[in-house]
């Protein structure tokens, strides 16, 4: 078991290096760079820019040498701590996501939270009365769910949250404490505004897990050792949650490796309607103003977080499943 | 012991479903006495499972006890004043949840899906106990552990931490035994205990439950549609069909003289040994194979007749000396040790002539279907040769590659042995059995729709079904849609893998009579792979059997059953049930696991570090393993 776990976090390495040149390549791939694109926005303002400092500028950042000895500053500069500079806010990129990133992960935390909390009971009342008007019912509330855009869902939750509560609009603090230093007060005004962003991103994540829930555990409903279990004398509340149960939950682990990314990156549009300080609405200027040192350090944040999060969700099925952990290779 | 433990009066049992409601229980009564065996016989589908369900009330959801009382009386349950109506009970009440598991117990089928995967045998056991007895988690452990060794686990301490899918089929089926009996039950039933086990183990499990039958004085409720397995277990017999008892009686009455129609022609449909050269069986619901289309077969229009001479080429097919290794599943950075792995079949040779049925006999996991694959070349051997005569032209069939394979793929079909799994449920009947043909090129649109009517004819299938997919059909059917499919190219040669083993007894004499009709129809050549001898000895002419990777015996069919040489062969025929009370199993005799141990074979047969025997000619086409500096005499 420790062999596999090394050699899984050795295979890390040369899958995050593939990556990092992948991303780097796709961003590099429209014309031009950030320069030019600063210069063609200043042109069409009216405005020039003297061509010894556009020079100058190109020297400084290395955009004039080749691509691959820019990459490999790039690579040689992140193992070192350092991702660079972003020309947009001018400053490295670490200052300008540090407070983002911490935010987003508290946001992503709460929301995943919120999707087992929801459809976790759901999925399983659903699946044991399987057909029946709460069933209906349930089910054509996640296909709601599945089918309301999240952005109007957000516009919708945050005018009655405005409208019945008095919470401010967008953001994720009253707009005073921005740019503040962290106190309960600013702590507890992060908590009155997250719970519309979490409901909003998770909405759909739920809907899909309830659906997800439901089909694993009929599936498992009509195994043959369900029966043996009600033929011992169990009762049917433990019956369902010693055995079914128990062997539905591996697609959910396997699942966190997707939900992971798929929440920071997929929360983008409800940041940007919502004005989120989150990582969303920031990588999506980055790759449009090219700012590519900032662009490349979030897709690697974002790749990081789906690698570590599949290594993860493999060592907890290992654990859950026997068959799993000491399965392989004994069998023909 | 003449106490009645239970009474089943006039039960009906109803099926919801989508299309209505089916009576699948239509008034059945019957009585189980302390103590005894009572076995409930009939075909799928006749009802007998739904009725043990009734007992236990773990019946589908979709499912409704309607009428009749099921009487249950074990001198306990009402502080011993009487019978108690489980019918009347509440499936999940207190009452019933305590007799569940406590009083009456089952044991199913399948031993691998009837246990979670997920949870050790020590727990799934031990879990019984606690639930009916007021134990602590340490008491019920030992007590488990104690039931395992009852159960002849070999290490029922190591036992108890292991998984199910870290046992063998058979111990798989004690483990299910020791919980259901680890409470001490009035009532086991036990509904198809042996089905999905191989002969060998079968005939363990068997006297596994008469030996435990005598320690713990329970009632047996045996729910088979095998006739062996009731000759050998039943005191009492009850035959149903279609949801209604057909015929009650003792054992020595109910196999002495069968009065019901239906039991006399469940008794004819299964091969017995006895059977006279040329009898054939006698299906329930028997099919007549269809005439091909008039003036000339198409099946027959591009097949050549063979030359006079080009049998004298060689045999159909010859194999010699194959074996293949099964990788262990790569451990290390730079692959698997060498010599790790699993010897699946181990020089292997053999050759079957043209016309001839060859029967390949082993338990599961011997390495029988791997080498029909290596035949049809969908894996490939370590090290052997496999020659096939093609109208006199000898192919080396592992040499081949290209246009040349796909040519020798026309000469070489596959029947599976599962007829569920095999058929693509999203392709109308037509699609699939027209593949082949399509694939191959052979004939334009109008010429496949003639053939295909002319296949669906061949094996008794109504050509006005061929829009319909699969699901449709019953599992005898699916499988003469395989054997269609099979024949669409019109091979020589047909490789049939298990091909009646998931079908019930009924269905089962109604495909080999097919596959018998076919051969002479065709002059096609079998090789019949199969762990039901008897099935085997009905089938073939000439017969391998087959042992951890190894042929260990091989002989014309008579030779073969009249005087067995092998230990192994030996025991795989002691071991199987025979419908006839008069010729009981020898339980006694069944060594446990010793028969399929190559070095516990008793000189000259033992295979191991020391002893690596060959085949040796005992004269007739008769070979057996065994050493050859001992005298042929000696052995036979």
């Amino acid at each position: 078991m420790l062999g596999y776990v090394i050699r899984r976090i050795l295979i890390m390495i040369p899958t995050l290096l593939a990556i990092s040149a992948i991303t780097f390549v796709i961003i590099q791939l429209p014309p031009g760079d950030y320069l030019t694109s600063m210069v063609n926005e200043m042109q069409s303002r009216g405005e020039s820019m003297d061509q010894g400092r556009l020079a100058m500028l190109r020297e400084t950042y290395g955009l004039d040498r080749p691509m691959i000895e820019q990459y490999a500053l790039w690579v040689a500069g992140m193992l070192r701590g350092d991702f660079g500079y972003s020309f947009e806010y001018n400053m490295p990129v670490s200052d300008v996501v540090g407070d983002r990133l911490v935010l987003t992960a508290v946001i992503s935390v709460a929301t995943i939270i919120f999707i087992w909390g929801v459809s976790f009971p759901i999925g399983i009342y659903s699946a044991t009365h399987q057909y029946s008007l709460g069933d209906y019912t349930l089910t054509l509330l996640g296909f709601l769910g599945l089918a309301v855009p999240n952005f109007l869902l957000a516009l919708v939750l945050l005018y009655f949250a405005n409208v019945w509560f008095g919470t401010s609009i967008g953001g994720l603090m009253d707009p005073h404490y921005l740019g503040q230093p962290w106190s309960v007060p600013k702590a507890m005004s992060v908590l009155e505004h997250m719970w519309i962003p979490v409901m909003v991103i998770g909405t759909s994540g739920t809907a899909a897990m309830i659906r997800r829930l439901r089909a694993n555990l009929l599936d498992e409903l009509h195994k043959p050792y369900v029966v043996t279990a009600r033929a011992k004398g169990l009762p049917p509340g433990r019956a369902l949650w010693k055995y079914p149960l128990r062997v539905a939950l591996n697609p959910f682990i396997s699942d966190i490796g997707n939900l992971l990314p798929h929440i920071v990156s997929g929360a983008a549009v409800v940041s940007v309607v919502m004005s989120l300080p989150t990582t969303g609405p920031m990588l999506l200027q980055a790759l449009r103003s090219q700012d590519m040192y900032l662009a490349g350090s979030f897709l690697m944040f974002l790749a990081v977080l789906t690698v570590v999060g599949v290594f993860l969700s493999d060592l907890a099925l290992a654990a859950l499943d026997p068959r799993i952990r000491l399965g392989g290779g004994s069998r023909r | 012991m003449s106490r009645t433990l239970l009474r089943v009066e006039d039960l009906k049992v109803d099926f919801h479903v989508p299309g209505g409601l089916v009576n699948a229980v239509r008034g059945v009564s019957f009585r189980v006495k302390a103590g005894s065996t009572v076995a409930l016989v009939g075909e799928s589908g006749s009802g007998k499972s739904v009725a043990a369900q009734s007992i236990l009330r773990i019946l589908p959801r979709s499912a409704a006890i309607t009428g009749g009382r099921i009487l249950f009386d074990d001198g306990m349950v009402n502080e011993g004043v009487g019978p108690v109506d489980i019918a009347g009970l509440k499936a999940d009440g207190t009452t019933m949840r305590a007799l569940r598991g406590g009083r009456i117990s089952i044991i199913f089928q399948e031993p691998m899906t009837s246990l979670s995967p997920l949870h050790t045998i020590g727990d799934q056991v031990g879990e019984a106990v606690q639930l009916h007895q007021r134990v602590t988690a340490k008491q019920a452990r030992a007590l488990a552990e104690d039931m395992l060794r009852r159960v002849r686990f070999p290490d029922p301490r190591r036992a108890l931490d292991t998984y199910p899918f870290e046992l063998s089929g058979g111990l798989r089926q004690r483990a299910m035994i020791a919980m259901a009996l680890v409470c001490r039950p009035a009532l086991l039933i036990a509904d198809e205990p042996t089905t999905a086990l191989d002969v060998t183990i079968q005939a363990q499990i068997l006297k596994l439950i008469k030996d435990l039958q005598a320690e713990l004085g329970m009632a047996v409720l045996l729910i088979t549609h095998d006739l062996g397995v009731v000759a050998n277990l039943a005191e009492e017999v009850v035959v149903m069909h279609r949801g209604r008892v057909m015929e009650s009686g003792t054992r020595e009455d109910i196999f002495a003289d069968p009065r019901h129609p239906y039991l006399k022609a469940l008794l004819n449909a299964v091969p017995r040994f006895d059977m006279a050269p040329g009898e054939r069986l006698m299906p329930i619901r028997s099919i007549s194979i269809g005439d091909t289309s008039t003036g000339g077969s198409l099946l027959e229009k591009d097949h050549q007749p063979w030359a006079p001479a080009a049998d004298e080429a060689g045999p159909l097919l010859a194999v010699d000396g194959i074996c293949k290794r099964y990788g262990a599943r790569k451990s290390g950075w730079f692959g698997a040790k060498a010599g790790a792995g699993v010897l699946a079949v181990d020089d292997v040779s053999f050759a079957i002539k043209r016309g001839e049925c060859v029967g390949l006999v082993g338990e599961s996991g011997c390495g029988k279907t791997t080498l029909s694959k290596i035949l049809m070349r969908a894996l490939t051997p370590d090290h052997g040769t496999v020659r096939f005569n093609d109208h006199g032209r000898i192919v080396d069939v592992l040499g081949l590659e290209g246009d040349a394979l796909t040519a020798f793929r026309r000469k070489v079909q596959f029947v599976f042995q599962d007829p569920y799994g095999s058929l693509n449920p999203r392709m109308p009947v037509y699609d699939i059995i027209e593949e082949p043909l399509v694939i191959h090129g052979i004939g334009d649109e109008a010429e496949r729709k003639a053939r295909v009517k002319e296949l669906m004819g061949l094996v008794g299938l109504d050509v006005r079904h061929l829009r319909r997919y699969p699901h449709s059909f019953s599992g005898g059917q699916r499988q003469r849609i395989g054997i269609a499919r099979a024949l669409a190219l019109r091979p020589e040669l047909l490789l049939l893998d298990e091909p009646v083993s998931a079908l019930d007894v009924s269905i089962q004499a109604q495909v080999l009579n097919l596959l018998k009709d076919l051969k002479e129809r065709l002059g096609l050549t079998y090789l019949f792979v199969s762990h039901n001898l008897a099935v085997v000895d009905y089938m073939a002419d000439r017969i391998l059997v087959m042992c951890r990777g190894r042929i260990v015996e091989s002989a014309p069919r008579e030779a073969l059953f009249r005087n067995p040489v092998h230990p192994y062969t030996r025991a795989l025929l002691a071991a199987v049930p025979e419908p006839d009370p008069s010729r009981p199993l020898s339980l006694t005799d069944l060594e446990e696991g010793r028969a399929s141990d190559p070095a516990r074979w008793p000189a000259p047969f033992t295979i191991d570090e020391a002893h690596q025997p060959h085949l040796v000619d005992l004269g007739n086409g008769h070979c057996v393993r065994a050493d050859a500096s001992v005298r042929v005499k000696e052995v036979a």
